[in-house]
């Protein structure tokens, strides 16, 4: 196991953390104010994704597709509140969960008419395609760099947004009182669609920015929010340090994990062995990792103090 | 004669807030005690410690000598104690009948008996039916229970707690909601019931209070500022004061 | 819950038809619809179990469909070995051995997963059962030697003396009567002094705890019963598709299994299979009219959700409630 990459799957590693931030603090920020389950927030994911990709060879560049799409996936967000969402806010968690487990058959299906089953692969530019050498051994993708810049900006606005603006102020007094915030003269839906649309919108990020890499795809969507939920339960639902923290504690040890089990197994046991049983277990930790969490502090590590 | 039931500079605080406050008290076997106070004194908290569902901040409970202050609830029922809660909860989609039956259920030990039918048990059915004579339900034993009025609701939150055979009854608020009538049977009944059983009782109504009452104690801001007998308590001039006076 | 049994005479006519008109198609040269039927009574029979604790328990379990999927590689996975060799201990191709595994397998994750999941409450749990149904999926996905996510033909299904699994008619015959077997044992322990309690903690868990039931037990009991269930069921399916692989517990899985049991009337013994049947039957005409079947019945979803009055727990209340 050398330094070198040790590295590089640490940043590996903390790309996908902040991938996993941006789906998650979406999912906890509907949940933590709305109160609402959305099953459907990996579809947005999806839908993100292949909205870039087909923008992409119509603009025949990644940079204009991707500052086109954000609002278009906002957009989408906002109707599916007002069309879906809102029906439902009333209703108990298992309404949420049936009614937007259909949504998403509905979502994939239409992806699946559109885009075709096969999954679409998005060209970066030239400029984005090249590596930087951070030391003489150690050389990086200037994409993935990106990823993890765009990441980190997107999750300090969000923090912004939420704790120093009037729109965050309006979200967090929402979430505990709705009536004193209608009273304040605050259309509280016209507040809970865009909180829906801003949730969207990250997650749709998100989508973008892993297209290129993998490409986009029918089953992206259904993957990725089982390990949003992961993060989002280790974190402390509604939390949005929490699902911070827990994204990249996540996203860290499952690359790591992957990539260095086998070796720490060799460490103890046959290689043959090793090797044998790194994959099963390293494909594993995530959710070994968010049970023994759970036994401890079942509301997670960063239970939301009030509601 | 030892008490059953202490409670020993019990603290218990939300955030900022002292909901109970280096609180004391002590019940005599068979006796019935009713806890009075305004508003907010804190009764409910108290209740809720003494079954198990709240921890205190500090302080102990002894029950029969023996400290419970860190027993789970189903123990404490297990131990002996019951009780009934404010806003009524019972099972509502079962009938009344099963209600009590369950509860007589759970003093088998346990209920891992996977086959044979509940209802062909014959001695919990009697057993329920029994209770049910006594708070006045046996006509409706087969009625579901969300079908029943709030003043039968009461008198089978009652039933329930008889049912479990307590040597402790914790009551809160038995005559929350009840119309005159309901609240003369209500007494009736609670009367009927004296001597056997220790009751704390937890109550607004002053009425019921002095007319049932062995001993009272007053409870303000969480803490116990005057026990002893109804005629005692009302000619307290603290007691007047703080509670009476008001009035 | 007079009406415990569900609706009374149709639901026993729908069995009596449910068991033989399947074979009239079968001696009519329709093959095809024995095996459309097998296929809906051994999901019959994994709704049964999940409606044990969703239904009767209250616990909204999101990931079912890694019992059914631990349940057919208990099968799957000493029938290889048995054929190409390695790992002894396990190779066979023994019925009850096969169905003994998988009934334990699915008990003991029932056991690990409900020890930790039944812990928290709502929202909570939903999620929880589906990752670690995600975990068993990611698992068996990266274990290459039983072909990691492009699965594994069973060359050999489960050997029983007399009968054989090989004949539709017999493992058709064999599914619908452990589906009545089970439905009877169900009703037998929702009724009884077990099943009082479990149903009680879905009505008031504090209440019951403070008349003193640790009701953590008992819903974990109720939940490993549910999994031993789905472990059988699994091990059917596994012989009946002769085919494993991860796909048997994408989540999907579970959330149609939770459609049947919701749609076909929780807490009661014959509304997870009508449920099955529903949802075969649409699946079947659905994807006559077309390959995106999923589109219909998606917004079918949506809407029943939508506009059931009361939502989803209305329909699962209701009909006792009246």
């Amino acid at each position: 196991m050398d330094t070198t990459l040790l590295v590089i799957q640490g940043l590996n590693g903390l790309q996908l953390g902040l991938l996993l931030f941006l789906v998650a603090s979406g999912l906890t920020l509907v949940f933590g104010i709305l109160d609402f389950v959305n099953l459907a927030h990996g579809s947005l994911y999806m839908v993100g994704a292949f909205i870039c990709a087909s923008l992409t060879f119509y603009f025949d560049s990644f940079l204009i597709a991707l500052v086109v799409s954000l609002p278009l996936i906002g957009i989408f967000g906002y109707l599916f509140e007002i069309v879906v969402a809102r029906k439902l806010y009333e209703r108990d968690h298992l309404d949420h969960v049936l009614g937007t487990f259909g949504a998403i058959l509905v979502i994939d299906t239409v992806a699946h008419i559109i885009w075709g089953a096969n999954g679409i692969s998005v060209p970066l530019p030239d400029y984005l395609e090249g590596q930087v050498s951070l030391t003489s051994d150690i050389q990086i993708p200037v994409f993935r760099l990106l990823i993890i810049a765009a990441g980190l900006a997107s999750a300090a606005l969000l923090f912004w947004m939420v704790n120093y603006t009037r729109l965050g102020m309006l979200i967090r007094a929402g979430a505990s009182n709705r009536t004193m915030v209608s009273a304040l003269g605050v259309d509280i839906k016209t507040l809970f669609s865009l909180v829906f649309a801003m949730g969207a919108v990250l997650a749709g990020l998100a989508g973008m920015l892993i297209a290129p890499i993998t490409e986009a795809s029918l089953g992206m969507g259904n993957n990725i929010i089982i390990t949003a939920f992961v993060v989002i339960i280790v974190g402390g639902i509604g939390s949005m340090k929490g699902a911070f923290i827990a994204a990249l504690i996540i996203g860290v040890i499952d690359t790591l994990g992957r990539a260095f089990l086998d070796d720490i197994f060799a460490l103890f046991m046959s290689s043959e062995a090793a090797e044998n049983s790194a994959p099963a277990i390293s494909s594993m930790l995530i959710y070994l990792l968010m049970a023994s969490v759970l036994y401890f502090k079942p509301a997670g590590l960063f239970p939301p103090k009030v509601r | 004669m030892s008490a059953i039931l202490q409670v020993q500079n019990l603290v218990k605080q939300y955030g900022g807030l002292t909901a109970t406050d280096d609180l004391n008290l002590e019940l005599i076997p068979g006796e019935l005690h009713a806890i009075i106070g305004p508003n907010g004194a804190g009764k409910t908290t108290l209740v809720s410690q003494l079954s198990g569902f709240v921890t205190p901040t500090s302080g102990k409970i002894l029950y029969k000598g023996k400290d419970i202050t860190h027993q789970p609830p189903h123990t404490r029922a297990h131990m002996g104690i019951a009780r009934t809660y404010q806003i009524t909860s019972l099972i509502l989609d079962m009938t009344v009948q099963e209600n009590i039956a369950l509860a007589l259920q759970a003093r088998d030990g346990h209920s891992f008996r996977f086959f044979k039918p509940a209802r062909s048990v014959k001695r919990l059915q009697d057993g329920a039916m029994e209770i049910l004579e006594k708070v006045g339900l046996a006509e409706k034993a087969q009625m579901k229970t969300s079908e029943l009025s709030h003043g039968e609701h009461r008198n089978m939150e009652l039933g329930v707690a008889l049912a479990a055979h307590a040597d402790l009854l914790l009551l809160d608020e038995p005559m929350a909601g009840l119309g005159p009538d309901e609240t003369g049977k209500m007494i009736e009944l609670l009367t009927s019931l004296k001597g056997d059983r220790t009751i704390l009782l937890i109550e607004h109504d002053m009425d019921a209070v002095f007319a049932l009452a062995d001993r009272i104690s007053v409870l303000v801001y969480g803490h116990v500022i005057a026990t002893g007998t109804p005629s005692d308590i009302r000619n307290n001039e603290k007691v007047q004061h703080a509670y009476l006076g008001e009035e | 819950m007079r009406n415990i049994l569900g609706k009374g005479l149709s639901s026993w006519g729908m069995m009596v038809l449910l068991l033989i008109v399947p074979l009239i198609f079968y001696y009519t040269g329709n093959a095809f619809y024995l095996d459309l039927a097998t296929r809906l009574v051994i999901l019959a029979i994994a709704a049964v179990g999940l409606n044990f604790v969703l239904g009767f328990g209250g616990l909204i379990s999101f990931g079912h469909a890694a019992f059914l999927g631990l349940g057919a590689y208990a099968v799957g996975i000493p029938a290889y070995h048995e054929i190409y060799g390695g790992w002894d201990a396990l190779a066979s191709t023994n019925g009850f051995f096969h169905f003994g595994l998988a009934i334990g397998v699915g008990a003991l994750f029932a056991l690990v997963t409900g020890a930790i999941s039944l812990k928290v409450k709502g929202v909570h749990f939903i999620m929880i059962t589906m990752a670690f149904a995600q975990m068993i999926y990611y698992l068996v996905m990266s274990i290459e030697e039983y072909g990691g996510d492009d699965g594994l033909v069973i060359d050999m299904r489960s050997e029983f003396p007399l009968i054989s699994l090989d004949d539709p008619i017999q493992f058709f015959l064999i599914a619908f009567a452990s589906l009545a077997l089970i439905m009877w044992l169900v009703h037998r322990m929702v009724n009884s002094r077990f099943g009082m309690v479990l149903r009680g903690s879905k009505g008031n868990e504090s209440r019951m705890i403070s008349i003193g039931y640790p009701t953590y037990r008992y819903r974990l009991v109720a939940y490993v019963i549910s999994g031993a269930i789905c472990g059988y069921a699994g091990a059917l399916l596994g012989n009946f598709t002769a085919f494993i692989s991860p796909e048997m517990m994408d989540w999907s899985r579970s959330g149609n299994l939770m459609f049947m049991v919701i749609l076909g009337g929780v807490a009661t013994i014959f509304g997870p299979v009508w449920g099955a049947i529903a949802f075969i039957v649409l699946e079947e005409i659905l994807s006559g009219f077309t390959v995106y079947w999923h589109l219909p019945f998606g917004l079918m979803l949506v809407l029943v959700v939508m506009f059931s009055r009361g939502g989803i727990s209305s329909l699962l209340r209701g009909k006792e409630d009246k």
